[in-house]
């Protein structure tokens, strides 16, 4: 898709200040893409990834990648740019051939330079690169060089490091420039609650005191000279407000509205939602049943959304963490009624998004805030409260399992049913405004937009049924997605999607049916692996385990494994922990083996399935969004528990290279194997099957009873 | 009459309102962006500074509360022996992903050696809890202590 769009060499090489330039429209959140993608140019080259840059994202300069999402960047932008350099590559050594005239075997490209062995005459390759035809297009046979070449890759620290390290590294929120105000909205109890009025003599003694009060219907900003003076002045804003809070949030059961609403249920064929295809019949007697749900989460940035925006009249420009600049700039310029050239976003870090948190909200409000103020800059942030109560959280989900089981305890039949609201929340361009009203202010302004309507997601392997399809060969499988409305809470794209629920409830029946069959959880699920990869990494699995203790008296150990999408990166994991007398699970010790296709930068995969392992756990033992009437009651870290060091276990990763097979993004393929190797590790050790996250004290004890009353 | 404090080793006259939490008055005035405003509640540690020597949260007290005291941020932590080995075994062990939590945490870190040369994983697990990692770095920030520490090469 990247190379379709921008076809041209120098859209993703380029050259500047005497280094080479990667140019890409993916942009960096930690997960290291500007690392690898630097690494894939320094490779195709023959230089050191120190040498290569990557460029600043900007609409109208960087390609349009659309957004930075489901594991894809290596995939799409790491091969543009691989291909890319490889065609420059030839380009240049080609060119140079026939300007030194000798054959082109006889040139050797090296520490930026293209020497001709015989008489020495070398030429920069930037120099050289400077020069290629700016019409020349990306050849997608170019020879790539292969990993003999290469050499084997070795870990160097990720860009940026040292500056994080040392407090350098400068954040979207730690922008700073003259004349500039901080800006602060302040946001209705919830979402629903239209503003009545506010206390005029408030507002006039804080425009009195240099505050300006931003309104448009229900959305309503503050900004002042200094942060401290913008806190104060939103809670100041926030006491005079008179809200009409109208029937307030539904409190329902939303694993039960998931279960029951009567919606479309589409048959999943081969990873794709087939509405055609004949309704698979629920299965009658099945050996094998249960429902597997997850609440809503968040992804609960550590840093609060945050954008800078300017308006001098003609032109908008805006600092931003969004993950897809270009379909944010579309949204809001659709909204402003602004033609696209008159809209600049420019990508800058924030903190860790994990998916679509409240950075495109962020960048629509700081656009609000500065054009009613042309000429002056504004930073605007959210508070804790803030991103707690309103980024789009990850759907709540329910996943109903039944097997029926064959003489021998295999698997003979395998339904699945995955139900979930939207997981499309970001603020795409379509039909019916469907990008403006994904902005949570254009919820709140005068003439509000309607809440986002949501159809299925019909793409492979997409939203709900993301790994709904299991990776083993049963004789019979029937799988069901539903896309459930008209739930009560605003729901967007996090890490992995459905397969976090899919994978936990799968892998939670395999282990249930390697139990009842009396086999070993290594072997049950070899009975149904055929592909040398995926038996592989469980193979690796299994033997490291072979080479450490067996969990203690009392604890457990669990395993899971899947493959992200049933296309990308595989992943098996195993985890011991233990149960204590309060009912808490206490993580022992992890071991994560992934194959990723060839390795670009194996240190950065480590650090996508360690943080993958760790935020896993966080929401499979803590996390869960709680509302009330009035508000949501997740308002900050004490109402919303995540994981803390303090049940953090050694996590070892070990990977498997295949220098000859595509490089598969990772971020996203080891949260669900996490997720369901803690609820068997917690079978193995106490013989209680959880399977409502997150396994809370509560949960570990509910089930316990349950356990006895059966 | 203003508001003195000594910042990194230098005595500074704070114009800020005393009452404006500590953070704001480093960011804000003093253009010292490295600590991190996380949630203002004192929930998170993405804030943290050292105040005499112990990691202190500065997003919520005031200001004038700090006055007499020596406060050293992430800028000034690798002006000592223990800050910078802190940061070199941050960057060996890569651990950092966003690096949004990584100043609080390389202060704080900073911070337990100096209380305790060869701190027990489980003694750095109790010391980091204040601090939030929402990217997972938490095994690679353990392995960093080890590394600062002198523990073999943070290998698990
Ligand atoms: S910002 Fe101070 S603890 Fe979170
Ligand atoms: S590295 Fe992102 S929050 Fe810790």
């Amino acid at each position: 898709m990247s190379l379709e769009k921008h076809p041209l060499v120098r859209d993703w090489i380029g050259v500047s200040g005497g280094r080479v330039v990667v140019h890409t429209g993916k942009v960096d959140f930690g997960q290291r893409i500007s690392t690898a993608l630097a690494r894939i140019a320094a490779e195709e080259f023959a230089l050191s990834p120190e040498d290569v840059d990557v460029a600043e994202v900007r609409t109208g300069a960087a390609p349009d990648e659309g957004m930075t999402s489901g594991s894809n960047s290596v995939v799409q932008s790491g091969n543009a740019v691989r291909l890319a350099a490889a065609t420059a590559r030839a380009a240049v050594l080609a060119r140079l051939a026939a300007e030194f005239d000798v054959p082109t075997d006889d040139l050797e490209l090296a520490d930026g330079f293209i020497t001709h062995r015989g008489s020495n005459r070398k030429t920069a390759l930037t120099e050289a690169l400077a020069g290629i035809d700016p019409a020349l297009a990306v050849d997608p046979g170019a020879r790539l060089r292969p990993r003999e070449e290469v050499g084997v890759p070795v870990s160097h620290p990720p860009r940026g490091m040292r500056a994080m390290v040392e407090g350098r590294y400068t954040y979207l929120h730690d922008l700073d420039v003259e004349g500039m105000l901080h800006a602060r909205p302040v946001h209705p109890p919830h979402i629903a609650a239209r503003l009545r009025g506010i206390d005029a003599a408030v507002i006039e003694k804080l425009e009195a005191g240099g505050v300006r009060v931003i309104r448009d219907g229900s959305f309503l900003a503050v900004a002042a000279p200094g942060e401290w003076a913008a806190i104060q002045a939103a809670g100041r804003l926030a006491r005079a407000c008179d809200w009409d809070c109208g029937p307030g949030l539904p409190e329902i059961d939303v694993a039960a509205a998931l279960r029951d609403n009567p919606v479309e249920r589409l048959p999943v064929i081969g990873g794709l939602p087939e509405p055609d295809a004949a309704l698979p019949p629920a299965p009658d007697a099945p050996d094998l049943e249960a429902a597997f749900t997850r609440p809503y989460q968040m992804h609960g940035a550590l840093g609060p959304s945050a954008a800078m925006a300017s308006w001098d009249g003609g032109k908008l420009t805006i600092h931003t963490h969004s993950q897809g600049i270009y379909p944010l700039r579309e949204s809001i310029c659709e909204s402003l009624d602004l033609p696209l050239d008159a809209v600049e976003l420019v990508h800058v870090p924030g903190s860790g998004c994990y998916g679509h948190n409240g950075a495109d909200d962020a960048a629509f409000e700081a656009a609000l805030v500065a054009c009613a103020m042309p000429g002056t800059p504004v930073l605007l942030k959210w508070t804790r409260e803030d991103e707690h109560a309103f980024e789009p959280y990850a759907t709540a989900m329910h996943v109903h399992v039944a097997a029926r089981l064959d003489g021998r305890g295999d698997v003979a039949a395998y339904y699945a049913e995955a139900s979930g609201d939207t997981h499309r929340g970001r603020p795409r361009a379509g039909p019916d405004r469907a990008g403006p009203a994904r902005l949570l202010a254009n919820r709140l302004r005068a003439d509000p937009l309607p809440p986002y309507r949501a159809e299925p997601n019909m793409n492979r392997e997409g939203g709900n049924h993301r790994n709904l399809t299991p990776g083993y060969a049963f004789p019979e499988t029937r799988l069901v997605k539903r896309l459930v409305r008209d739930l009560p809470l605003r729901t967007s794209a996090m890490r992995c999607l459905g397969a976090v629920a899919n994978v936990f409830a799968l892998e939670s029946v395999m282990d249930e049916a390697a139990a009842k069959a009396g086999a070993d959880p290594f072997g049950y699920r070899r009975r149904y692996l055929t592909d040398p990869r995926d038996l592989a990494v469980l193979d690796r699995l299994e033997a490291r385990l072979r080479e450490i203790p067996d969990p203690a008296e009392g604890a457990g150990r669990g395993i899971a494994m899947a493959r992200y999408k049933n296309q990308m990166a595989r992943v098996a994991l195993s985890v011991d922990l233990a149960v204590n007398d309060r009912a808490e699970i206490i993580l022992q010790h992890a071991i994560i083996v992934a194959d990723s296709g060839r390795i670009v930068d194996p240190d950065g995969i480590a650090a996508q399935l360690e943080g993958g392992f760790v935020q896993g756990a966080s929401w499979a033992l803590y996390e869960a969004v709680t509302w009330d009437r009035d508000a949501i009651t997740s308002r900050d870290w004490d109402s919303y528990p995540v994981i803390r060091f303090d049940n953090i276990p050694p996590v070892e990763t070990v990977l498997v290279d295949q220098p000859d097979c595509p490089s598969l993004g990772v971020g996203e393929a080891s949260p669900g194997p996490a997720v369901a190797a803690i609820a068997n590790a917690v079978h193995a050790a106490t013989g209680l099957r959880l399977r409502r996250m997150p396994f809370t004290p509560e949960a570990v004890m509910e089930a316990a009873l349950q356990a006895d009353a059966d | 009459m203003t508001l003195a404090l000594r910042i990194n080793g230098a005595d500074r006259e704070i114009a800020s309102d005393p009452e404006t939490p500590l953070i704001h008055v480093l960011r804000d005035e003093l253009k010292l962006k490295g600590a991190k405003l996380g949630c203002g509640l004192e929930q998170c540690g993405a804030c943290a500074v050292l105040v005499d020597g112990e990691v202190t949260l500065s997003c919520a007290t005031p200001a004038a509360v700090f006055a007499g005291r020596e406060i050293t941020t992430i800028e000034a932590l690798g002006d000592t022996p223990e800050g910078a080995r802190v940061q070199e075994a941050f960057v060996a062990a890569s651990a950092a992903q966003c690096g949004y939590c990584t100043p609080g945490l390389v202060v704080a870190v900073t911070a337990l050696l100096q209380r305790d040369p060869a701190p027990s994983r489980e003694a750095a697990m109790a010391a980091l809890t204040p601090h939030l990692c929402r990217c997972g770095s938490h095994p690679r920030v353990l392995r960093a202590v080890e590394i600062a520490a002198g523990q073999g090469q943070g290998q698990q």
